[in-house]
């Protein structure tokens, strides 16, 4: 047992020294770049302009450091799962069996809690996003634009803590008087916290998408006889679809990275939810409730660690699908 | 001409933040970081209190997170005194400071208004056998299971007293610390739970009897409660200085230990393994 913590620091002063390696291969590339393009300037003019510059490098080798070094650690911790207790990554993906205190480390249930909150609030939100993003842009007079628009960004500036606690004291009471659940807490009042907590985000994506789109458009579909309401559902919908997907999936990835409001409300149970009312848990409530009890370098811990590194992996492929969506706008 | 003004700045700044320094807390003559059970947290909060009281150069900060946060945390010596509910035998290098002995009850929302269970009854709710208060001679509600985390302390003493090792079901609801659970019991109709005598005496929630027996604190002394176990402050290696100081000075405060629902060591006649 003493040995264990040992082999932990080595691995991470490795898993450090990789990073530092790719980061100084970054160094001169970024370096590389930025004086190929200044240099001319540079050469004649100031020494400010010289600090400017290298403080400017500074700032992106350091993005660039502090991105290569979660990415490698957790990638090196989240394997260890698999590597080190040998436990089968199919298991980990599709097994239910989680009990971390006796070598088990079943995530579906978390894997399914994740996408079933962030389905039901896409479903619930982005429709309703999209809606009030068509309003602000094609409907609403200058007037209530200008006091909707700081409105809904105020709802981006609330933290989620706040969100949980209105959703554990307004939400679940009325979840439990009025559904078949009988705590309230679960699936669907996560579902419906996460729902509000991306309007935000899908509304002001979908609203730029719209104001992006040229007039001669609503132009030419008005000069044709069509109606308002025409316009938006054959012309505007359409030509929008690359900027609302894209809202779409921004809103998926941050109602898939949300942890504490969730945490509040789904009821945290380890099984898959008997029903939309029912308590579950999901990949981030589960790492809240047990990374402080998970003792360093233990299977529980390496679990842990794989659950975040699966999240990392769902971000990057929301942020490829997110370029692909933008490169078919052309 | 520019940077000797900055220079001159920051000489300022310095000169002004460097003899301020020593008065900012962290660097007070002793500093004492404690952090785990939410049972024992009453009591250490209360005793920090005490003692910061007492003695003005000492700085204590208390917080919960759970007996396994406590553990992990003092072994990782991210802090001085882990607070726990349970033993860590996989941390040979942990000293076990005993400082007092706390009672569990199985809590309920009072509108259930079932007052007594036996210990197979309750075994039976937690596995999810039953699932209806009417097959345990209350109303007839469904019964929603409130448990902790895996780490928690008082859920291992809860699954070694009363379940009598058998796992409880993951089908309830799970929320991580004593307050939290005491205020969805409150709540939510049909709610069963398990807490410390320090988060539940004097809460609208009731505390059943369990074969009959009452949870107080005499059935413990007299040993016919079974559902208690020793609160442990852990430290890495033997306590030292404030951090021992502090420790000795909880143990001995039984007017402390009593007030916050604790049972004070000397008073106890029972050993844990007379259960």
């Amino acid at each position: 047992m003493s040995d264990v913590p040992k082999t932990d620091n080595r691995s991470h002063r490795q898993g450090i020294g990789e990073a530092t390696q790719v980061v100084a291969s970054l160094w001169f590339s970024v370096g590389k770049e930025t004086l190929s393009v200044i240099s001319l300037q540079a050469a004649k003019s100031h020494r400010n302009e010289r600090i400017a510059v290298n403080v400017l490098r500074g700032a992106a080798v350091f993005v660039i450091f502090a991105i290569a070094v979660l990415i490698v650690y957790l990638a090196f911790e989240g394997t260890k799962t698999f590597s080190v207790d040998k436990f089968p990554v199919w298991k980990f993906l599709f097994s239910s069996d989680y009990d971390p205190g006796n070598n088990l480390g079943g995530s579906a249930v978390f894997i399914t809690g994740t996408l079933l909150v962030t389905g039901f609030a896409i479903v619930v939100g982005g429709p309703f996003g999209i809606a009030v993003g068509v309003f602000l842009s094609e409907v609403a007079p200058a007037r209530m634009a200008q006091i909707l628009k700081p409105a809904i960004e105020l709802l981006v500036g609330i933290p989620s803590v706040v969100y949980g606690w209105l959703g554990l004291t307004l939400l679940v009471p009325f979840l439990r008087t009025h559904t078949s659940s009988p705590s309230g807490f679960g699936l669907a009042a996560a579902g419906i916290v996460l729902s509000i907590m991306i309007l935000p985000t899908v509304i002001s994506l979908s609203e730029d998408a719209f104001r992006s789109l040229p007039v001669s458009l609503r132009e030419g579909s008005m000069a044709l006889g069509s109606t308002r309401w025409q316009m938006i559902t054959g012309v505007l919908l359409p030509s929008a679809s690359s900027g609302l997907t894209v809202a779409l999936i921004l809103g998926i990835a941050r109602a898939i990275g949300e942890a504490l409001a969730v945490q509040m409300v789904i009821g945290n149970s380890s099984q898959f939810p008997r029903g939309i009312f029912a308590p579950t848990a999901s990949l981030t409530t589960e790492i809240v409730i047990d990374m402080g009890g998970a003792p360093q370098g233990s299977f529980q811990e390496h679990v842990l660690f794989s659950m975040a590194l699966l999240l990392l992996l769902i971000a990057m492929a929301l942020i490829l699908l997110v370029r692909f969506a933008l490169r078919g706008r052309g | 001409m520019l940077s000797s003004k900055a220079l001159a700045v920051v000489a300022l700044g310095l000169a002004l933040t460097l003899p301020a320094l020593p008065a900012f807390p962290a660097f007070a003559a002793g500093s004492i970081s404690i952090a785990g059970s939410t049972a024992l947290l009453p009591l250490a909060l209360d005793a920090a209190r005490v003692y910061q009281e007492q003695n003005k150069d000492v700085k204590i900060s208390v917080s919960g997170g759970g007996s396994g946060t406590g553990i992990s945390q003092v072994a990782g010596k991210a802090i001085d005194i882990g607070d726990s509910d349970i033993l860590a035998p996989s941390h040979p290098e942990l000293v076990d400071n005993k400082v007092a002995v706390i009672g569990f009850s199985v809590i309920t929302n009072p509108g259930v208004g079932v007052k007594n269970l036996t210990k197979k009854q309750i075994q039976d709710i937690f596995t999810g056998t039953v699932t209806n208060w009417k097959d345990v001679g209350g109303p007839d509600q469904k019964i929603v299971v409130v448990n902790r985390p895996r780490s928690s302390g008082t859920r291992a003493v809860f699954v070694k007293t009363v379940m009598e090792g058998t796992p409880v079901s993951e089908s309830g609801l799970t929320e991580d610390a004593t307050g939290t659970v005491v205020s969805v019991v409150k709540q939510t109709p049909g709610a069963i739970s398990y807490a410390a005598f320090s988060g539940t005496h004097g809460q609208s929630v009731s505390e059943l009897s369990i074969d009959g027996v009452a949870p107080t604190d005499d059935n413990i002394v007299s040993g016919k409660y079974p559902v208690w176990s020793y609160e442990h402050m852990f430290t890495n290696g033997p306590p030292s200085g404030d951090t021992a100081k502090f420790i000795e000075f909880v143990q001995k405060s039984a007017d402390l230990a009593k007030k916050n629902g604790f049972i004070a060591l000397s008073d106890m006649k029972v050993k844990e393994t007379d259960r």
